[in-house]
């Protein structure tokens, strides 16, 4: 039976330069932070990089790690804008596909589902369709003959996301009250990449009680490695909260060369434990508490 | 009784989903957001709100506040509200950066998409959501920056602009709700879905209402002044929203009765 244990570097060694990547998550919650920020402390380069975009977007797009963002967004909802993000796209740093919210999930579900695009009333009229890959239409075969904007497949070599609970075998659990949408991204992935809160046995899942938070199946995971606090300083509710202090910290690190800088070294250049202790350590981390949305 | 502008605009805002029966009414900061739940409370109690997270409360919920304290009557994770908006049983409220004549608005990018002058949001769901159902809009600042000439920088959703759809016909799909400011209410009932003012706030001209927006607007010949809130609707904000956040939303939160 296959032990998919890695540890964060393993998983980042399965990854390659140019390789386009999902992230999981949704802006603020269950982001997977630590593979982010390993990401930004390796040598990769010219990554395409797919999300409803957080501070995992921030962190790599100030490490110039991106060739290309596939987006909706990039927002902290209570810090609507990241300025990270800002800097790097008003530098022109990276290329763009700009999708509808909606776009993005048809993209990876006809990926996911082996047919060249999804058809769809969204992106009429609006400048999305200029994008040369959000250009094309399709004519509906019915009597309605209507004219549909194709959004194209986009297929990924690696989706990486965070979950509560995982076995040794890739069986995982995410416990927080909302799955968002990472069981396309990892069904639109050749591979999976998984960072759990806690490894645990198969039996510890209690899979019988918990089966709805089974959000994939083990054969799409690739490789799970145990990262306690693994999406701080996003959430991972109920596990621990989303830190405000600490996204501040990261946004004011945008003010300046030099504050940028020091941030990376306390925060980004280090190992996820050294990362954990740098924040205020694990007691901090679950005294958080939930912030208005 | 004196009033915020911002609760005259609250009011104003609630009417949206005055008629709208059994559906998701989603108020995107603040001020839409209590305007909702306005609406929710006095005029439409089958209105479905969320916490902004992932379930809908029985009572609606104010901004700044914790769910935790409130009765959840269902559960709404993101896969569902997109399930809920494609088939169009959802109004929402928005507050876009800038709006052009006809109606296309923009929340993505100020200056060039490519290496813009300002990065924004992004289009976020404003494609969709002006595609599969009605959206009503806010401004708390009604300029010619807000309110542009020729198109929006960036055209995140859809608008009554023919010459932009593929037959050159503004598809029979799309409609446009009200357009709250902080000078007046307008919907799209022009000619030709013109943007037009139905009601101007106490103390402001139509005059000065075209003066601030970029492009020529249509209006009602007897433009009547928007109705200042009630006590029953000033009641209900006070408890939506108990915290004031209200009064922060505009700057010097100045007086709904201009002098």
């Amino acid at each position: 039976m296959a032990d998919k244990r890695m540890t964060l570097d393993d998983i980042v060694d399965q990854l390659e330069d140019g390789m386009t990547i999902g992230l999981g998550g949704w802006a603020t919650r269950r982001k997977p932070m630590a593979l982010a920020r390993a990401i930004a402390r390796s040598k990769l380069k010219d990554l395409t990089l797919m999300t409803y975009g957080g501070p995992d977007i921030g962190i790599l797009a100030a490490t110039g790690k991106i060739k290309k963002l596939i987006f909706s967004f990039v927002s902290m909802d209570q810090i609507p804008l990241d300025p990270h993000f800002r800097a790097a796209r008003q530098a022109g740093g990276f290329d763009i596909l700009e999708l509808d919210e909606g776009h993005y999930q048809m993209a990876l579900m006809a990926a996911a589902m082996q047919v060249p695009f999804m058809a769809t009333r969204i992106g009429l009229g609006t400048d999305l369709i200029k994008q040369p890959e959000l250009s094309k239409t399709v004519t509906s075969p019915f009597e309605d003959a209507e004219t549909l904007v194709a959004v194209p497949a986009i297929p990924l070599d690696a989706a990486l996301i965070h979950v509560h609970r995982s076995d040794e075998r890739g069986n995982v659990l995410t416990l927080s009250p909302d799955p968002l949408f990472d069981e396309i991204l990892a069904r639109a992935a050749k591979r999976t990449f998984v960072t759990t809160e806690k490894l645990v046995t198969t039996a510890e899942l209690d899979m019988r009680a918990n089966s709805r938070f089974n959000i994939i199946d083990r054969a799409l995971v690739a490789g799970v490695a145990e990262v306690p606090f693994g999406a701080h300083p996003t959430s991972a509710e109920p596990d621990y909260h989303i830190d405000m202090e600490h996204l501040k910290t990261y946004c004011d690190a945008a003010t300046s060369p030099e504050l940028l800088s020091e941030y990376r070294q306390r925060f980004v250049d280090v190992p996820h434990e050294t990362y954990v202790a740098a924040v205020g350590g694990v007691d901090a981390i679950r005294a958080l508490r939930k912030p208005a949305y | 009784m004196s009033y915020s502008l911002a609760e005259l605009m609250i009011a104003a805002a609630a009417q949206c989903w005055a008629d709208d029966g059994e559906i998701m009414g989603t108020g995107i900061g603040p001020l839409p957001r209590i305007a909702a739940g306005v609406a929710k409370s006095l005029y439409n109690p089958d209105l479905m709100t969320t916490d902004g997270e992932c379930f809908y409360t029985t009572e609606p919920l104010g901004p700044g506040l914790s769910s935790v304290d409130f009765e959840i009557e269902g559960w709404v994770p993101y896969q569902r509200v997109f399930t809920t908006l494609w088939s169009g049983k959802r109004h929402a409220m928005v507050a876009p950066v800038q709006m052009d004549r006809f109606g296309q608005t923009n929340i993505s990018v100020i200056g060039d998409h490519k290496k813009p002058k300002s990065a924004m949001l992004g289009a976020r769901g404003f494609p969709g959501n002006t595609t599969c159902h009605l959206n009503s809009f806010i401004f708390t600042n009604h300029t010619k920056r807000a309110f542009v000439a020729g198109e929006v920088d960036y055209v995140c959703s859809p608008g009554f602009n023919p010459s932009r759809y593929p037959d050159g016909k503004v598809p029979n799909w799309l409609d446009l709700g009200r357009i709250i400011t902080n000078l007046c209410v307008m919907d799209f009932g022009g000619p030709d879905r013109a943007m037009r003012v139905i009601s101007l706030h106490p103390g402001v001209t139509f005059e000065e209402v075209q003066d601030n927006t970029g492009f020529e607007l249509a209006r009602l010949e007897n433009l009547p002044v928007t109705p200042a809130p009630t006590e029953a609707e000033l009641a209900a904000m006070a408890k939506i929203d108990p915290k004031n956040i209200r009064a922060k939303m505009i700057k010097d939160n100045p007086s709904g009765i201009r002098g």
